[in-house]
């Protein structure tokens, strides 16, 4: 089974956001990049998937070269090559095109990515590259298995689960608790030093989705205490002050 | 300019989110056409034209009974082409995120995700989206003739002064190769309010202790006519269902109100709660991140305090 996996290069959940030069630029000051949550599910259940069936897994990302360190991480964790497009992930249609012209050649059984980038937090990637390779596209995936050809895959919906059929190839958005995240151990890191990282320049469509300016969100003015003894002044404060209830 | 709008259905009813929708593309300017898969009360097509619909096309193809993305994504696009539509608005949802994208591709069209509030049209057409988990914003230019826009919660306020609109069956041609992916069944909660639609939420944390203690949280949430949800352990403990579960890696929602009982405030907690109107914090640690956060506070015991309040609401009711 060939696998590929879609990894984003995103700052760790912790970190304050902060932008420079007028607020057109993302402040790398002091973050911590990772490969997003989402993506370490796909690539976590791509090894699992992996050990259970065979094949082999390549992992993509569409990023500048500052994205290598986290390509090499999922190389450590289990994918066995990984492929760089050359260019700045300026929108979600940009970044599917790169994906699927990636994936057109390289005969695919399953695509894997994480349910959504916590950058753009957009969800669409997946869509949008099933789209332009005329396959379904799933999320979000809390639970992928394979038989034979077909896969059963939960899908969460608003309230509950949806359960699909489905044959390969197709595309799936993973979150938890479809695998472990998994811990690249000290074999994996140094395997990953010689595994093939290839770059490759883009295809020429353009962004259609271009930021202007960032804006921070206004400051919170500060909580009002009420006493656990004087709920109804609280009561009072939702209802009349903030309108809420 | 023409706006097409795909609008969910529950149990016969339109979705908040989606007649938000509406109303949002009916202050975008021009005529407002609305696709619904599903059987529908007539009191729905009502609210529709209420919030600003003028044309409602029904689909109740018993092929698309059931939620399939590829079949909805290709009704859309062709609907778009028979209403001469340059837009689709369709909130953010596990319907709207990936019929967005696929629809986005077949029409060529620029999409703005996230979208919190109405485009700037005084220079090209920019809109505003949440980014970062809701920790920023980003203001960008769509480009290209075509536009979608998946709308967040509270990106509008929903019109009540629209007239009833015209409703036409519409039976799109349908594919085979739209029925790759079979839903076999679903397991969805009934009668609850939906989390991602909630105008209050009711949170509980780790604090409570055990999902034997969710009782009361569950009285304050009805009390309210609000949801419930939690924190992260709470749902990989199994005290709640992962549905339920907010935050970074979560429901990321925008209610009027949340209310947090016994959760620290963890940034991750914090990411997927920062859009709400007004968050009120109940936690017994007057040090809690959260407090910084909140609009309104409580320091003390939720044991203690919950059911008080619940009772406080109750009293200034009556
Ligand atoms: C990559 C990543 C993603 C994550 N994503 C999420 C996410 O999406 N959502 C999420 O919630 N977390 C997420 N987390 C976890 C997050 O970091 C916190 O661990 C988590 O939010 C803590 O949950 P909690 O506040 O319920 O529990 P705790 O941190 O244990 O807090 C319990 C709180 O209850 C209070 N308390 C105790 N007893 C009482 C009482 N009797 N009355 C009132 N208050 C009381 C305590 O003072 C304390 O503040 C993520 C973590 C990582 C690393
Ligand atoms: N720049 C990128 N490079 C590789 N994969 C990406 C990139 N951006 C998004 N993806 C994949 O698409 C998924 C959904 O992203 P999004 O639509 O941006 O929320 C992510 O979880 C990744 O798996």
């Amino acid at each position: 089974m060939k696998i590929l996996v879609c990894i984003t290069h995103v700052p760790d959940t912790t970190s304050r956001i902060a932008f420079t030069d007028g607020n057109t630029k993302f402040d790398k000051n002091g973050i911590q990049f990772i490969i997003g949550p989402y993506d370490d599910y796909a690539l976590a259940r791509a090894v699992e998937l992996k050990e259970q069936h065979g094949g082999s897994i390549t992992a993509i990302n569409v990023g500048e070269a500052e994205t290598e360190p986290t390509i090499r991480k999922a190389l450590a964790i289990g994918a066995d090559e990984a492929i760089r497009v050359n260019a700045h992930p300026e929108d979600a249609i940009f970044v599917a095109k790169q994906i699927a012209s990636v994936a057109k050649g390289g005969d695919y059984d399953l695509i894997l990515m994480g349910r959504e980038s916590i950058d753009f937090n957009g969800g669409q990637v997946h869509g949008m590259v099933g789209e332009i390779l005329g396959i379904p596209s799933i999320s979000p995936v809390m639970k992928l298995d394979i038989e034979g050809n077909t896969a059963k895959v939960t899908r969460e919906i608003e309230g509950g689960k949806e359960y699909l059929e489905i044959e390969m190839p197709f595309i799936a958005g993973c979150q938890e608790p479809i695998a472990e995240w998994k811990i690249p151990n000290m074999r994996g890191i140094m395997s990953a030093r010689t595994k093939p990282l290839n770059v490759i320049d883009p295809t020429g469509d353009n962004p259609m989705n271009v930021v202007e300016v960032f804006e921070m969100p206004p400051a919170k003015s500060g909580v009002k205490l009420v006493e656990p003894d004087n709920l109804e002044e609280l009561v009072k404060l939702l209802k009349t002050e903030a309108k809420v209830i | 300019m023409s706006v097409l709008v795909f609008a969910e259905l529950e149990e016969g009813q339109v979705k908040k989110s989606s007649l938000e929708a509406v109303s949002y593309s009916l202050a975008l300017g021009g005529e407002v056409s609305v696709i619904a898969f599903g059987t529908m009360d007539d009191s729905a097509i009502a609210e529709l034209g209420k919030a600003g619909a003028t044309k409602v096309l029904k689909v109740t193809d018993a092929k698309l009974a059931e939620n399939n993305i590829m079949a909805y994504s290709s009704a859309v696009a062709e609907a778009m082409e028979k209403e001469g539509a340059d837009f689709l608005v369709l909130a953010k949802s596990s319907l709207g995120d990936p019929i967005s994208a696929r629809v986005a591709i077949k029409v060529g069209a620029a999409l703005g995700s996230n979208v919190v509030d109405l485009p700037d049209t005084s220079s090209g057409f920019k809109v505003k989206s949440s980014i970062y988990t809701g920790k920023a914003y980003a203001v960008s230019e769509l480009k290209g003739d075509k536009k979608i826009l998946v709308l967040k919660k509270n990106a509008a306020e929903i019109k009540e002064d629209g007239g009833a609109p015209a409703v036409e069956e519409f039976t799109p041609a349908t594919k085979d190769e739209d029925f790759k992916a079979k839903v076999t069944s679903t397991d969805k909660a009934t009668g609850d309010v939906l989390l991602p639609e909630a105008d209050i939420v009711v949170s509980g944390g780790r604090g409570l202790k055990g999902p034997e203690n969710w009782g009361m949280i569950e009285e304050l949430a009805k009390e309210l006519g609000a949801a419930t949800g939690c924190s992260k352990p709470v749902s990989d403990m199994d005290w709640r269902p992962h549905h339920e579960h907010v935050g970074q890696t979560g429901i990321k929602v925008s209610p009027s109100l949340y209310i947090a009982v016994g959760i620290s405030g963890a940034i991750q907690h914090l990411a997927g709660v920062n859009s709400s109107k007004y968050i009120l914090v109940i936690n017994k640690d007057p040090e809690a991140p959260f407090f910084k956060a909140a609009d309104y506070g409580v320091v003390g015991d939720a044991f203690d305090v919950v059911p008080k309040l619940t009772e406080a609401i109750k009293a200034q009711r009556s």
